[in-house]
C-alpha cells in the first residue's frame, strides 16, 4: 500500500501544476455544492419558521350561506353545523380523518377582573385543539378531558390578555376571571402569535356550549386528517365532503359558500412541495457545478494517461498486469479527487457557518413581525457523507475509463509511445 | 528452451501485410543468439512475438516448456514477468524513479517487500558495476550506464531468456563494447540471450546468427560470412 501512494505521489509531483489545478476544480465543485446546500436550507428554514404558526394536517370547516337555490329552498340561506356533521365524517371518511373536534365560539366576550377588562372571542374547544390550532403554551396547562366530561368552567388565556387583566407581579393561574357574569378559573397562558387572533380566550367544548346554549349546533369543525398526501387527493377529500355534507344540509354541492373551509393541511401540502422543489433545485445547481468539477478531473486524467502511455508500455513489459495499471491510475484520481473535495467542503461548511453567524442573525422588518431572512443556512451530516461518496466514486470513474483505454493497447505500441 | 514452429503473422493496417511467414527455430538453453536481418526483414516483429509483447496469428510457441498462445494480458504480464528479461534499445527506464527504483520495478509487480527488493536490486546495481549510481536518476547517467542498469533490471527476476533488441543502437563505440562485454559475462554464467542487431560486431559475439530475410528464416550457406567479406 505504501508503495503504491509512494507511486502516486511521485507521478503526481511529476505534474503539480496540473495537479493543482484538477483538485481546484474539484474543491471548487464541491464547496460550490455545499454552500448552495446552506444556503437552500437556509432558505427553507426561514420558510419553516415562518409557516410555524400553521397546524400541519389541520382542516377548520365553518357554515356559510347558500348562494345557489336548492330543492325549493331560496339561496342566502345560512347553514349550521351541527352533531350530525361529527357523525357524518366519522362514518363517511374514516381513513382520511384521524380525529374530528366540534368547536363552540361566542365572539364579543368581555373578560374582567379588578377593573380590568379585555375583549376576547370564548372559544370552546377540545384538547388536542392546542395541535391543530399550534397553540403553544408558556404557563400552566391547556384544556383536557376531564375539563371536557365535567364541563368544568376553566380558561386559557394569552399573554396579551394576561397583560391587560394582570400586573406583572400577579400570578395567573388560578385566579378567577368574570366573563359574561360566569366565573372561571385561569389554568393556563398561551403564546400569541403574530400571524392569528391573540385575544381568544380557550375553554372546554362542553362548558361553552352548556353555557351559551349551543345545544345540537356547531360553530366550527376541525378535522385532522391522514392520507392526503397531493393537493390532488385534497381536492377529490373536499368535493367529497361538500357532497355528503350538502346531503344533511340540504344545499347544492356545487355551491361553494355554503361552507368556509379554511385548509391548512393544503397549504401544508404545497408548502412541502415547494420546499421539495427548493431542495431538489439546489441538489441539482450543487451536482452540476461537481460534475463540472468532475469532467476536468477525467479531462485530465485523460491526459495524463496519454503522456504516460509509454511509461504504461514500460511497466507491462516488464510484468504489469493490467489491472495495476488501472489501479494506480484509478487510485491517483481518487486521491486528487477526495483530497481536494474534502479541503472545498471543509471550505464549504465553514463558509456556511459564516453566513449562519452574519446573515443568519439579520432581520427584517415585515410590518408585523420581525423575520430573519436567513435561518441555520448550514447543511447536515448526511449531506456532506453522500457527496463525499459521490466524488470519491466520481473519482475512480474518472480514472477508470482513461486507464481501461490505455491497456487496450498493445504493450508494443505503448513502448512506441 | 525456445521453439517456435510455423510462426506466422500478418499486419492489418489498411493493407495486409504478411511480416512472418512461417518461421521455424529453436533456441537451446544458454544458447547467444543473434537475429540479423535488414529493415523490415520482420526480426523486429519476431522478437516482440517472443518477448510476448505481441501475439501471432499461426503456428506454436514454446517458451519453457509453456506454450504461449492467446494468452491473456493479464497471464502474458505474468510470463513477461517471471521468464523473460527486456533489454531495450532505448533503455526504457522510467525517468522519475533512480536507479535502484528501476531495477526493483518488475519485483514491485511480484509483490516483493520495499526492503527485500531494493536490497536485490542494489545487488544487482553492484553486478553491472553501478553500485555508486544506485540513487542517480536516469537523466543523470550516460547512455552506457542507463544499459547496465537496464539490464540489471532484465536480470532481477532472474529469467529464463534475455531479449535484447538493438542494445547498442544508442551507443558509442565504447560504451558499446563495455555492454556486449557484459552480455558474455551473462552468457558464459549460462544465461541464454538472444539479440535482434544489425550491427555485426554485435552478432560477431554470438554462437549463432540467424537471418531473417522476407519473413523467413534464411538457411542459406552463412549469409553472415558473406556479409562480413563484404565489409
Amino acid at each position: 500500500m505504501f508503495d503504491t501512494l509512494q507511486e502516486i505521489y511521485h507521478s503526481l509531483m511529476q505534474s503539480k501544476m496540473r495537479t493543482i489545478a484538477t483538485g481546484f476544480a474539484v474543491a471548487s465543485g464541491l464547496f460550490l455544492l455545499i454552500v448552495l446546500q446552506g444556503a437552500g436550507n437556509g432558505i427553507i428554514n426561514t420558510f419553516e419558521e415562518s409557516m410555524g404558526n400553521f397546524a400541519f394536517d389541520a382542516i377548520n370547516v365553518y357554515g356559510g350561506r347558500t348562494t345557489m337555490p336548492y330543492e325549493g329552498i331560496k339561496e342566502g340561506r345560512e347553514i349550521r353545523l351541527d352533531n350530525r356533521d361529527v357523525d357524518m365524517v366519522k362514518s363517511a371518511f374514516p381513513h382520511k380523518v384521524k380525529d374530528i373536534m366540534p368547536v363552540a365560539e361566542v365572539s364579543g366576550g368581555m373578560a374582567s377582573r379588578d377593573g380590568k377588562y379585555s375583549s376576547g372571542t370564548i372559544s370552546g374547544v377540545m384538547p388536542d385543539y392546542s395541535i391543530t390550532g399550534a397553540i403553544k403554551i408558556t404557563k400552566g396547562r391547556f384544556i383536557n378531558n376531564i375539563d371536557i366530561a365535567e364541563e368544568r368552567k376553566v380558561i386559557v388565556l394569552s399573554d396579551r390578555q394576561q397583560a391587560d387583566l394582570y400586573t406583572k407581579k400577579e400570578e395567573p393561574i388560578n385566579s378567577i376571571i368574570n366573563i359574561g357574569n360566569v366565573c372561571y378559573k385561569v389554568i393556563g397562558i398561551y403564546k400569541a402569535d403574530e400571524m392569528r387572533n391573540s385575544n381568544t380566550i380557550y375553554a372546554p367544548y362542553s362548558t361553552i356550549s352548556t353555557i351559551y346554549q349551543k345545544g345540537e349546533f356547531i360553530d366550527e369543525l376541525t378535522m385532522r386528517i391522514k392520507n392526503i398526501p397531493t393537493e390532488a387527493d385534497m381536492e377529490t377529500f373536499i368535493d367529497e365532503y361538500t357532497r355528503v355534507s350538502s346531503r344533511i344540509h340540504s344545499f347544492n354541492p356545487e355551491d361553494k359558500s355554503a361552507l368556509w373551509v379554511w385548509n391548512q393541511a393544503r397549504d401544508n401540502i404545497q408548502m412541502q412541495m415547494a420546499e421539495n422543489i427548493l431542495h431538489n433545485a439546489f441538489w441539482i445547481l450543487g451536482l452540476l457545478t461537481l460534475i463540472s468539477g468532475i469532467v476536468g478531473v477525467s479531462n485530465i486524467m485523460l491526459i495524463s494517461v496519454k503522456e504516460r502511455i509509454r511509461e504504461f508500455g514500460i511497466r507491462r513489459a516488464i510484468g504489469a498486469r493490467p489491472w495495476n495499471i488501472i489501479s494506480m491510475v484509478m487510485l491517483e484520481s481518487i486521491i486528487i479527487t477526495a483530497v481536494f473535495g474534502y479541503i472545498g467542503m471543509t471550505i464549504g461548511v465553514l463558509f456556511c457557518e459564516w453566513m449562519d453567524a452574519t446573515v443568519g442573525n439579520t432581520t427584517i422588518d415585515v410590518g408585523i413581525t420581525q423575520q430573519r431572512v436567513f435561518v441555520d443556512p448550514t447543511v447536515d451530516i448526511s449531506t456532506c457523507v453522500s457527496a463525499t461518496i459521490v466524488i470519491i466514486i466520481a473519482g475512480a470513474l474518472a480514472g477508470f475509463f482513461p486507464a481501461r483505454k490505455a491497456v487496450k493497447v498493445k504493450p508494443i505500441d505503448a513502448l512506441r509511445g | 528452451m525456445i521453439h517456435l514452429r510455423n510462426i506466422n503473422k500478418t499486419y492489418n493496417n489498411g493493407t495486409p501485410l504478411h511480416v512472418l511467414k512461417g518461421i521455424d527455430l529453436d533456441i537451446k538453453k544458454g544458447e547467444f543468439v543473434a537475429i540479423m536481418g535488414a529493415s523490415g526483414s520482420g526480426k523486429s516483429t519476431l522478437l516482440n512475438i517472443l518477448g510476448i509483447l505481441d501475439n501471432y496469428d499461426e503456428g506454436e510457441y514454446i517458451l519453457a516448456d509453456t506454450l504461449i498462445k492467446n494468452l491473456s494480458e493479464t497471464k502474458a504480464a505474468d510470463y513477461r514477468n517471471r521468464l523473460i528479461g527486456f533489454i531495450f534499445q532505448s533503455f526504457n527506464l522510467i525517468p522519475f524513479k533512480d536507479a535502484v527504483e528501476n531495477v526493483a520495478l518488475p519485483l514491485f509487480y511480484q509483490g516483493v517487500s520495499r526492503r527485500k527488493r531494493n536490497a536485490l536490486a542494489l545487488e544487482y546495481l553492484d553486478k553491472v558495476g553501478l553500485k555508486d549510481w544506485a540513487h542517480h536518476y536516469p537523466n543523470e547517467l550516460s547512455g552506457g550506464q542507463k544499459q547496465r542498469v537496464a539490464i540489471a533490471r532484465a536480470l532481477i527476476t532472474q529469467p529464463k531468456i534475455i531479449l535484447a533488441d538493438e542494445p547498442t543502437g544508442a551507443l558509442d563505440s565504447k560504451t558499446t563494447i563495455e555492454v556486449l562485454d557484459l552480455l558474455d559475462e551473462l552468457h558464459r554464467q549460462g544465461m541464454t540471450i538472444i539479440v535482434v542487431t544489425h550491427e555485426l560486431d554485435v552478432g560477431k559475439r554470438a554462437d549463432r546468427i540467424i537471418n531473417i530475410i522476407d519473413g523467413q528464416v534464411f538457411t542459406g550457406k552463412s549469409e553472415y560470412q558473406e556479409n562480413g567479406k563484404t565489409k
